[in-house]
């Protein structure tokens, strides 16, 4: 008897760790703890930065099995802030991004690379002015665990250039590319 | 009000209406002084204001329907000598004013922003968007002073009802309790 409890209790705690898998994630922004930033040269003398105020997506992360982690974002276009209306509504119109016939631009991963020391090469198909690319953003994991509020949480940040080019965006003078900035955190759902 | 006879008491639905109201505005007051000095990492920093904010509009909603009963319904006679009818009608009408600037101006601090109020997870409440300049401050403010007197009227409401029962042995709290004499 006292066998059979020891064996299925090494047999459970074997197990555990794979029925632990993988656990999904659903990006903070109710409460504001993610956000998609963009900084974009002006001019060649400076640099502006905006950011998408409205997104959602989920992430699946597994820190025993990397290359097993997804994640998908959906941006509202139209929520492009860069702190000046005028300029916002520029970028937002047919001249750039074309936000009312675009409205959405989503990121869906198709493989993730382990770097090791927390380091991810993510690789996936980014759609943006009706055009999908395939793109890789260099991420960090930064960390996760238990919130105060009874939930657990994951966080990384990442970056990627995208070349205008490649989303049939117009390049004007010296601002042919855009780099973003992507800090995510997930609530485990 | 309309052209029914003036009932003699105030009826089920008005009286429940009543209490819950009280113990609502009661919890909702102890809540709201308590939550805004939580820290960061207490396990109740997002679950009280969550709770407050549903509760708040759950009364709300209940406070309209409780409006629209009296009117339709219609509510018995206040009693007592005149200036004391004319000060208890007074503070009646000032009480409900103070619930709906405690409901608009709290409603305001959570909104100013975009973001819905949701209600128990059961439903939202839409944001109007930002309405005027430092929105959640101000509303913020209104909300506070507002409570304040809100808890001194209800003090004061409480007190007067007692006095009517035990000094002038009327009927003013048994209107309220729904004993039949």
């Amino acid at each position: 008897m006292k066998n059979i409890i020891i064996s299925t209790g090494l047999a459970v705690m074997t197990l555990l760790p794979l029925q632990a898998l993988a656990a999904d994630y659903k990006i903070d922004t109710n409460g504001a703890h993610a956000s998609i930033n963009f900084k974009v040269s002006h001019l060649g003398y400076s640099f502006i930065k905006g950011r998408f105020n409205t997104f959602n997506g989920t992430f699946t992360y597994d820190e025993n099995d990397l290359s097993a982690s997804s994640v998908e974002v959906n941006v509202d276009t139209r929520s492009l802030d860069t702190n000046h209306a005028e300029r916002d509504k520029h970028i937002r119109s047919d001249d750039f991004i074309d936000a009312s016939k675009f409205s959405t631009a989503t990121f869906k991963s198709r493989r993730v690379e382990d770097k090791g020391d927390g380091e991810l090469a993510i690789s996936g198909d980014l759609t943006l002015h009706g055009k999908t690319k395939p793109i890789v953003i260099s991420a960090s994991f930064i960390g996760e665990g238990k919130d105060p509020w009874g939930g657990h949480r994951a966080g990384f940040i990442g970056s990627t250039r995208l070349e205008l080019a490649d989303f049939d965006i117009q390049v004007m003078g010296t601002a042919s590319y855009v780099d973003m900035e992507l800090h995510v955190e997930g609530v485990r759902m | 009000m309309n052209t029914k006879a003036i009932p003699k008491h105030y009826s089920l639905p008005s009286r429940l209406l009543h209490w819950v109201t009280a113990v609502a505005v009661l919890a909702l007051f102890a809540v709201g002084l308590w939550m805004v000095d939580l820290t960061y990492y207490s396990e109740w920093y997002k679950t009280a204001p969550h709770w407050h904010k549903s509760l708040g509009i759950l009364l709300a909603l209940a406070t309209l329907i409780r409006l629209g009963w009296k009117w339709w319904s219609g509510a018995p006679a206040v009693e007592g000598k005149a200036y004391e009818i004319f000060i208890a009608k007074w503070v009646h009408s000032f009480l409900y004013v103070l619930l709906f600037v405690m409901f608009f101006s709290g409603y305001l601090i959570s909104t100013a922003d975009g973001r819905a109020i949701a209600v128990f997870n059961w439903f939202e409440v839409p944001s109007l968007g930002q309405l005027f300049d430092n929105q959640p401050d101000i509303a913020g403010e209104v909300h506070y002073y507002s409570a304040m007197i809100l808890m001194v009227l209800a003090l004061i409401h409480g007190l007067a009802a007692l006095k009517h029962h035990y000094v002038d042995k009327d009927n003013t709290l048994r209107k309220m309790l729904g004993e039949r004499k």
